[in-house]
């Protein structure tokens, strides 16, 4: 009999002592360290600049912790106007993503990215007018040599539909104008390897990912480069949202104003391929319009 | 003499534990099958919103040749959603790899069962194995770093497309097509081997007249269990098949599959949005896809079985 | 063609198919070790992994891998041995099983995305889990639970009906006979299952991008309280796994030495499946001679 009582003594001692070390542990806990917990949900793009921010921010504010994940720009706003997550990144204006009441969305704008047109080194082209990538994008002309450049034909690579970087460009880039359907790639690097590989080929991508294995094309005759883009020249630029559903909380206000800070606007951001916020010598509303500051 | 009435009358100690046992495991079984109720009453209410609360027509959405949910038709005042090029594309990926991988497969099963019975399973057993047990992303790295600038150069396009998918694809079920045919093969007796035979069969006279003709059934099972994997496999195919949600002209270029769009898309769209909804009907398709093949196996298996 | 010729034909086929397969698996094998080995070193499988800068490891990545296991494990492997207990000893022929087989079925057919994507919605959101290590083992135990099951279940089928008449005839119940007898006979075949599918769960990103997350925030390695928001135990925190970081920085990474990181964490985690492979033959093979020989 003795032994058939054994299985459940040992249980019971051990679910006791298990019980007892989580029981001691949770009263051991570092209470000041679980103060403030800012969950940020969105922008792939935007994620390894807040995430980085975030881990600058929680040294200098022990007990802050910065909680940031990816998702995409879909997620990242429509889980903040739920009120499911304290902060929403996005790549577009809440007013251009379909499905988003922008009026309880509260709009920081934290960090400008240009956008380039990426173009294979075999296609003999720098420049391209509004006109021409327009008729590139939307399958009017197919070869190269149409718009000036080598006998080979358009291979077109887009972005992922509904991704921020493919909304900036269709609406600066291509006047709104809907690529046709070619293949899509979700990633900047991996845009950026198939343009380098692929005669004929172009695409677009951030600034922070132009290098010497593509050719960054010109716009109109304007070179996209920083200064081009602060000073109102090249159009094909957007910000990067923060979105708080509402007036942000006491915490959350003070994460945001380190965010767009001397300091990390001034090392973080370009250093992520970035544009600093305080370098813009202009502004634009959703609407497209653009006001000197 | 009261004493063991009471003991008769009473379920024994033994019944006891047996009632127990039973209830605990039946909650375990009956668990994992709330949970995939849940998953379909979940996957189903999302995907037939796109149907119900936006008025999609049915038949838009399965014949529908143009995919881009954020415009509106003129025409007709709804969005683009016709989701045949990726239903195309998803089952032409699944049937390509499926027939490459099937001649694969059986090969390496009679390897291992018929032909060097030792030697054979001490050899491609882990080989099999492992390449269950080897990552998606990390074939979709390989896939992307090593087939599609083969078939760059070997063709015109842009490496990427259906022939991509579908090498990476066979890759993939493989071993599950292989290990589930060895199974069949195992379970055909030993005695049509020996009566095959003993009548002066060759041994390939016995496998292909009789040990390939008994295990038939099994064979398919195992197929549709590969196109089954091959039909939900996300992240590989991504990665190599180009993402264009166009028909599918070549198989050099770009296509997109079910799964290809969902992924893609489902972190840029808004939670109760028609360009999200329909991308959980594509879950839906691709969840009932799973239900169809599960039928088929169990249709082959009952016809194995009346045999 | 004669009879003869044709057997010779079809046996020369059939060797060069397998060898064919061998050939792609070590090829595979190869391009991955090749490229990733050189990147290996002590500090990258320790150092926290660096969003745009070079030199970053894999070492919360690493850890966030084995701890989501463990938790998936804990959690499915009671739940999947008392499922295929059932289906293998008490379950009869009936409408009722076969549904829930058919529910099973489906279950691993599943495409793991469509598990993410629930655990995201139901765990993350609606439970209110968040990006945590618990909503990924959650969603990894919907993952794994059918794979466990059907192996469980094989390992028990596989023991003869003798065993069980001969428990019968001792007069044991059908319980005490299944604890008693049929699993510690099953044990060796269980635990090859079990490591076997560790390997599989190691490897999973796409049930976990939308439930454990794509963030590795700084652990504190001194600080092992499960309840304290920096320990690498609590299983609140967001965790993003090896598979998972491969997955990101493939996608969306912008470190000067990404190639030689993706090279190298894929082949932290593939050496990491083919030691659970090995181990899982090892440790089965051992369990059978000591539960064999006594």
């Amino acid at each position: 009999m003795s032994k058939s009582y054994r299985g459940p003594i040992v249980c019971t001692i051990v679910a006791v002592a298990v019980a007892a070390a989580f029981g001691t542990a949770y009263a051991m806990r570092d209470k000041s360290a679980s103060n403030t917990s800012i969950t940020a949900v969105g922008s792939t793009a935007l994620q390894p600049l807040v995430e980085a921010a975030g881990e600058e921010y929680a040294k200098d504010n022990l007990g802050t912790f910065i909680n940031v994940q990816g998702g995409g720009t879909g997620t990242g706003l429509s889980q903040v106007s739920q009120g499911a997550v304290d902060i929403g990144n996005s790549d577009v204006f809440a007013e251009e993503k379909e499905g988003i009441n922008a009026k309880k969305l509260v709009d920081h704008q934290v960090a400008v990215v240009g956008i380039a047109p990426l173009l294979n080194k075999k296609n003999g082209i720098k420049n391209l007018t509004t006109k021409q990538l327009t008729a590139v994008f939307t399958g009017k002309v197919t070869n190269w040599k149409e718009v000036g450049g080598n006998d080979q034909k358009i291979v077109i690579i887009n972005r992922a539909a509904g991704s921020g970087t493919r909304a900036t460009f269709e609406k600066w880039g291509l006047h709104g104008a809907q690529s046709i359907e070619a293949q899509e790639q979700d990633s900047s690097g991996m845009v950026r390897s198939i343009v380098a590989t692929t005669p004929g080929a172009i695409s677009y991508a951030a600034f922070g990912y132009i290098d010497n294995s593509v050719v960054a094309g010109s716009v109109n005759g304007i070179k996209p480069t920083k200064q081009n883009v602060v000073a109102g020249k090249y159009a094909i630029w957007s910000y990067e949202h923060v979105y708080t559903n509402g007036t942000p909380t006491k915490p959350v206000a003070q994460f945001l104003k380190y965010l767009t800070s001397k300091k990390i606007q001034s090392t973080l951001v370009p250093k992520l391929g970035y544009i600093s916020i305080h370098d813009m010598k202009i502004s634009r509303d959703v609407n497209g319009q653009v006001t000197k500051k | 003499m009261d004493n063991i009435t009471k003991k008769l009358m009473q379920r024994s100690e033994s019944t006891r534990k047996d009632t127990f046992g039973r209830v605990v495991s039946l909650t375990a079984l009956i668990l994992i099958g709330v949970v995939v109720v849940a998953i379909f009453a979940f996957v189903l209410s999302r995907g037939l919103s796109t149907f119900f609360k936006d008025g999609v027509n049915v038949k838009d959405f399965l014949f529908g040749t143009t995919w881009n949910p954020s415009v509106t038709n003129p025409a007709t005042k709804q969005p683009y959603v016709g989701a045949l090029p990726m239903i195309i594309g998803s089952f032409l990926v699944t049937f390509l790899a499926a027939i490459v991988a099937t001649p694969f497969a059986i090969g390496t099963a009679l390897f291992m069962t018929e032909i060097a019975q030792k030697r054979g399973a001490k050899i491609m057993q882990p080989i099999i194995e492992l390449l269950v047990g080897i990552p998606s992303v990390v074939y979709g790295f390989i896939g992307l770093t090593v087939v599609v600038p083969f078939i760059r150069t070997i063709t015109s396009g842009s490496g990427f497309g259906i022939l991509s998918g579908t090498i990476v694809l066979f890759v993939m079920i493989l071993p599950t097509i292989t290990s589930m045919t060895v199974d069949t093969l195992k379970s055909v007796p030993r005695y049509y081997r020996e009566s095959a035979l003993a009548i002066g069969a060759t041994r390939w006279q016995m496998i292909y007249k009789v040990i390939l003709r008994a295990a038939t059934p099994g064979i398919m099972t195992a197929i549709v269990f590969g196109m089954a994997r091959a039909f939900g496999e996300a992240l590989a195919v991504q990665m190599v098949i180009g993402n264009a949600a166009l028909m599918p002209t070549g198989l050099t270029t770009p296509a997109s599959t079910l799964t290809s769009v969902l992924t893609m898309g489902i972190g840029n769209t808004v939670m109760g949005s028609l360009q999200n909804d329909v991308l959980w009907t594509l879950a839906m398709i691709l969840l009932l896809m799973s239900l169809v093949f599960n039928l088929i196996v169990r249709a082959i298996g009952r016809r194995g079985a009346m045999k | 063609m004669n009879a003869k010729t044709a057997d010779k034909i079809a046996t020369g086929v059939i060797y060069a198919i397998s060898s064919i397969v061998a050939l792609i698996l070590f090829a595979m094998l190869g391009f991955i070790l090749v490229r990733g080995v050189p990147h290996l070193s002590w500090h990258f499988l320790t150092s926290p992994a660096r969003a745009f800068e070079a030199g970053g490891g894999i070492g919360i990545q690493l850890f966030n891998s084995f701890y989501l296991l463990i938790l998936a494990m804990l959690i499915s492997f009671p739940i999947a041995l008392g499922a295929a207990i059932y289906l293998n000893e008490y379950a009869q022929k009936n409408r009722f099983t076969a549904i829930i087989r058919t529910a099973i079925e489906i279950l691993s057919s599943l495409p793991s995305v469509v598990v993410g994507l629930f655990g995201f919605l139901l765990f993350v959101v609606q439970f209110k889990l968040g990006f945590s290590i618990l909503s990924g083992a959650i969603a990894l135990t919907l993952f794994n639970l059918p794979l466990l099951t059907r192996s469980i279940e094989t390992s028990l089928a596989q023991i003869p009906d003798l065993q069980r008449e001969a428990g019968a005839a001792l007069g044991l119940s059908r319980w005490e006979t299944v604890l008693h007898v049929i699993l510690p006979a099953a044990v060796p075949s269980i635990v090859t299952g079990v490591v076997l599918s560790a390997g599989r769960v190691f490897g999973e990103a796409a049930a976990l991008i939308y439930t454990a997350g794509q963030s590795a925030p700084a652990l504190n390695f001194a600080d092992w309280n499960p309840f304290n928001i920096s320990s690498p135990l609590n299983p609140m925190r967001p965790a993003e796994t090896l598979a998972v970081h491969i997955w990101k920085i493939n996608s969306e990474g912008i470190m000067p030495d990404l190639n030689a990181v993706s090279a190298g964490a894929s082949a932290v985690l593939i050496i990491v499946v083919l030691l659970f492979n090995f181990s899982a033959r090892k440790l089965g093979m051992k369990l059978y001679k000591k539960l064999t020989s006594a």
